[in-house]
């Protein structure tokens, strides 16, 4: 959707603009103070991400036989290779680019702020970015009380069942109870779908009312690059923040076997061959890094658009944006 | 008519949803950062005028609804139907109590109008923001008394019936905000 070409004027009012300068100024403070070495990584790359649910905008292939590349979707795997190669902490501050998110809360180009803490584990790492929410929110919006919840406590505190235990037909009945209906399209095998749908619409609306709310500990099927303790059920060590309902950063303990994230590419292809979507060239420098040694880290990403949406009072991510996409 | 899958969907936008003609509201992407996307969408049922919400999970598509509104001009009422003309094409359609509503009461034989047809059919017709119509009878006029904010009903020749200032009278012709029903002004001759 693009907007005529009258409409030349920016999307966010000066205010804005300035709100997003001081935001840059505060969180580069905030790392220097750390220590957290500040880095610039490709948004060109090569390789793209094979996750079904993260689609990439792909350049065009250029004269001469010059391959298509992708705008990057995180800067996740150029940094992690930074990582094995022994860069210590590190933040950067890029677009990101996901093609066909557009929304209130989503534009297609955003903006986030993604760092990495070797040592950390997800749970230390959701303490780091509530203190770093904190120190953002001063002289914005006062912000109550942390809250941290396991994915398995937000659905029995909202929903009141057990989202490891409960099966397909289960979830359907709770969403139907929740007046969902059907949702066409979501099919009987996808569990995660469901979960999703519930976790979006019947559970993130109450999360983050007071204060920021973290939830951690998901299902082991949607650990993305997280890794897995094993226990039962398994979890991954993955977390999100939410402030307002809105989720703003989604952090893991960093899988670092190069063998187990082979498979988890391989598997999301297959799921993109099913659902014939185009295929990606997987990122074979990323699984070279980590089969060399990428040390035991935590690391999150967190939009920064958003942040400053919840903490100014924005109704509209277009307005935390000089010009938004229908506009760029 | 074409289907629309979820990347276009818009405020607007006319389609089928349990077989009736829907127009889009809202809608909105709902999408965790890492799984499953979903657009919600809020739509207005065009028959009954409900507003109902319902989510689709993203690359679904809906069909779309051959809604048109068209200018017609209005010509007469047979006691069962209102009958509108296309200023153009001269084309006929014939609009039931259910499809006009409350508007019969703002409608004059060949004032414009906006029809809402669905395959064809009139669904609804709009009268415009404001109609120009005759008092057929009302209380007589208190000479004089233009100032102060006294009222009284009239009844116009379409049936209707407005709340006038008390100098208004029989005969003269007042313009009416039809969406809120109220006396707006005189129409001087």
């Amino acid at each position: 959707m693009t907007e005529p070409v009258s409409d030349w004027r920016p999307t966010a009012t000066l205010e804005a603009l300035c709100q997003r300068a001081e935001l840059l100024v505060r969180l580069r403070r905030y790392f220097a103070g750390q220590g957290v070495l500040e880095v610039e990584t490709p948004l060109l790359s090569a390789a793209g991400i094979p996750d079904p649910h993260i689609p990439s905008f792909s350049t065009m292939p250029g004269p001469d036989g010059e391959a298509s590349r992708y705008l990057n979707t995180s800067p996740e795997f150029a940094m992690k290779r930074l990582l094995a190669a022994g860069v210590g902490p590190v933040f950067q501050v890029c677009k990101a680019f996901r093609r066909g998110e557009q929304g209130k809360h989503h534009n297609p180009e955003f903006t986030l702020l993604e760092w990495y803490q070797p040592g950390f584990d997800h749970l230390r790492l959701m303490d780091e970015v509530d203190v770093l929410v904190r120190q953002l929110a001063e002289g914005h919006r006062p912000l109550g009380r942390s809250e941290k919840l396991s994915y398995r406590a937000c659905f029995q505190r909202y929903l009141e069942i057990d989202p490891f235990r409960e099966d397909v037909s289960m979830l359907k009945s709770c969403a139907r109870t929740q007046g969902l209906g059907d949702v066409a399209g979501l099919s009987d095998v996808d569990k995660d779908a469901w979960l999703d749908l519930l976790m979006s619409h019947c559970v993130q609306p109450h999360l983050g009312k007071e204060g920021p709310t973290f939830v951690y500990d998901y299902p082991a099927s949607q650990a993305a690059l997280a890794r897995i303790r094993p226990g039962e059920p398994p979890v991954a060590e993955r977390f999100e923040l939410f402030i307002d309902g809105i989720e703003l950063a989604n952090g893991f303990h960093e899988l670092q076997d190069a063998d187990e994230q082979r498979e988890r590419f391989e598997a999301d292809l297959m799921r993109r061959q099913t659902e014939k979507l185009e295929p990606v060239a997987l990122d074979e420098r990323l699984l070279k890094a980590l089969a060399a040694g990428l040390p035991a880290c935590a690391g999150v990403a967190l939009g920064l658009d958003r942040l400053q949406l919840v903490l100014t009072g924005c109704d509209h991510i277009r307005n935390t944006l000089a010009f938004s996409y229908e506009r760029s | 008519m074409a289907n629309y899958a979820t990347n276009e969907f818009k405020n607007g936008l006319k389609v089928m949803v349990d077989n009736d003609p829907c127009s889009m509201i809202d809608v909105d992407m709902v999408k965790p950062g890492k799984g499953q996307a979903f657009t919600r969408v809020k739509l207005r049922n065009l028959i009954s005028g409900r507003v109902v919400e319902r989510t689709y999970k993203s690359g679904e598509s809906l069909p779309g609804a051959d809604v048109m509104d068209a200018d017609m001009q209005y010509l007469y009422n047979d006691g069962e139907f209102w009958y509108f003309m296309h200023p153009e094409t001269f084309e006929q359609v014939a609009a039931d109590a259910a499809a006009v509503g409350d508007q019969h009461k703002w409608l004059k034989e060949q004032d414009m109008c906006e029809v809402t047809t669905w395959n064809d059919r009139p669904i609804a017709v709009t009268t415009p923001n404001f109609v120009e119509l005759r008092i057929t009878e009302t209380d007589p006029g208190l000479k004089g008394d233009t100032a102060q904010g006294g009222i009284k009903p009239a009844t116009l020749e379409t049936g209707a019936m407005v709340r006038v200032p008390l100098f208004i009278e029989t005969d003269e012709m007042i313009k009416v905000d039809t969406r809120s029903g109220e006396y707006v002004g005189r129409v001087k001759s």
